[in-house]
């Protein structure tokens, strides 16, 4: 009986999964993905940290805006705030901006949002004694937050943060949406260059995400255990 | 594109608002059928990822990591394009009489939610204590039926307040439908922006509609937590 699959689509257009045209055109594929991806935690742990500090600073004026903002970027599809970024920015620097960077923007700010909730919950997870200790020892309120009570609930954030990174991995397939060369699209070209071979084709694009996104599920796991124990202090 | 004036009056009446409204309406029947489905899909897969027979359970917890692990773009696309492949012909020609990219949408939105789900529901039950079990089925329950009248009744009051939230998710992944065609809330917005070059305007009554639905089902979250799981204040069981 012949096999209904057919995988040698898969080995011909292997390299271009990969890298995209990269040597001749542009860097592209799964490799395009990784990098906006990493690009994109980076930046959204920054801006995470400063969301999150911001939303539990006692001065109300500030406090109360960002919790509305992140809210609201928390309420809309991831889809929504690509688009968005696709039409304000070049609205806003008046020329035409890459793909990549309307992309990496977008992820950036919704991941950021994200991650300010983790930081949040990372904070209050820090007894609440500590910080009036820190106080009362003459230090000031930033500085018991940076030397005191953020190393600490850091750690605690790590697990989530690698968990945000593999959101994040399987985000960026959205980029799609604005045409970036990322590995669906690539997927996507090859789908309608060949149009017969779509299901071998979507089958191993699942499965590259799949087996990347899992070693890192399992980093994060590996990391809940082995920093749990440290949490009894 | 030039940010000429804001006017959102295009999209408050006529042609366009009746766009948005179809959307809307796409939208929600959309993510209410995959929600409905998910749910017992994910609810069979938990009691399966928790049964004793190994093959049983690690093909439940295969299904949980493949489908948690793969982006919904890319599964829309394989029951979009790749199920000719794969279904029967006659099925096949039954399904393209129809409306085959909404009937997509929520076969691809229904495996990635029941994934989610699934763990949701897994959580809630191991929160339940172990000699719940041993005791229902010391006193003659079978595996299946003391999970019914003992178990899942209790977890199903805990897993509430999560399977709220999915169902926010999948409001907000059936965004996503828009690749394979489908006429959601977000497909619409794109048709105006490209018939009317209201960018603006279209995105922004799409994504007061999305908040709105976000914000109500928040509310009704905090209120189930407030009234139903603690009504004597935080901190009762």
């Amino acid at each position: 009986m012949e096999s209904i699959f057919d995988f040698s689509v898969i080995s011909d257009n292997f390299l271009q999964l990969l890298i995209g045209r990269y040597p001749h055109g542009p860097l592209g594929g799964l490799a395009l993905t990784l990098i906006l991806a990493f690009i994109s935690v980076i930046l959204s742990i920054f801006g995470g940290l400063i969301l999150g500090l911001l939303c539990i600073s006692r001065n109300k004026f500030i406090s109360l805006p960002i919790i509305a903002i992140v809210n609201i970027v928390r309420a809309m599809p991831l889809l929504m705030v690509i688009f968005w970024m696709f039409f304000i920015l070049p609205s806003i620097t008046g020329g035409k901006i890459p793909e990549n960077t309307t992309v990496i923007c977008a992820l950036s700010i919704f991941t950021s949002c994200y991650i300010s909730q983790i930081v949040i919950a990372g904070i209050a997870s820090i007894p609440r004694g500590q910080t009036e200790a820190s106080i009362s020892t003459g230090l000031t309120y930033w500085q018991s937050m940076r030397y005191i009570i953020l190393p600490q609930g850091l750690r605690n954030m790590i697990p989530s943060f690698v968990n945000q990174f593999v959101s994040l991995i399987k985000d960026t397939s959205l980029g799609y949406i604005v045409g970036v060369s990322e590995i669906t699209q690539v997927a996507m070209q090859i789908n309608n260059r060949t149009q017969i071979h779509s299901a071998e084709i979507f089958i191993f694009l699942a499965f590259i995400y799949f087996i990347i996104c899992f070693i890192f599920t399992s980093l994060s796991r590996w990391l809940e255990k082995s920093l749990s124990w440290k949490k009894v202090i | 594109m030039s940010a000429t004036q804001f006017d959102l009056s295009v999209v408050l009446h006529g042609k366009y608002a009746e766009w948005l409204y179809e959307g809307l309406i796409t939208t929600l029947q959309l993510s209410s059928i995959s929600c409905v489905l998910a749910f017992f899909l994910g609810l069979n897969i938990a009691i399966m990822r928790m049964t004793s027979f190994t093959p049983v359970r690690w093909f439940a917890q295969c299904y949980l990591e493949f489908f948690r692990n793969t982006p919904l773009i890319v599964q829309l696309f394989f029951w979009y394009f790749g199920s000719y492949q794969i279904l029967p012909k006659p099925i096949n020609d039954f399904l393209n009489q129809y409306n085959f990219e909404f009937v997509a949408a929520v076969i691809a939105l229904t495996f990635y939610t029941s994934a989610f789900i699934a763990e949701d529901i897994r959580s809630g039950i191991t929160a339940i204590p172990k000699e719940q079990m041993e005791a229902s089925r010391s006193s003659g329950f079978s595996y299946l039926r003391s999970m019914h009248y003992i178990i899942l009744p209790q977890a199903v009051r805990h897993t509430i307040p999560p399977l709220i939230n999915q169902f926010l998710n999948l409001t907000k992944n059936s965004s996503m439908a828009m690749v394979i065609g489908v006429g959601e809330l977000t497909y619409q917005a794109r048709q105006i922006e490209s018939q009317a070059f209201k960018s603006f305007e279209a995105f922004f009554a799409a994504t007061f509609i999305y908040i709105c639905i976000s914000f109500s089902i928040t509310i009704l979250v905090t209120w189930y937590d407030k009234k139903v799981l603690n009504p004597l204040g935080k901190g009762t069981p």
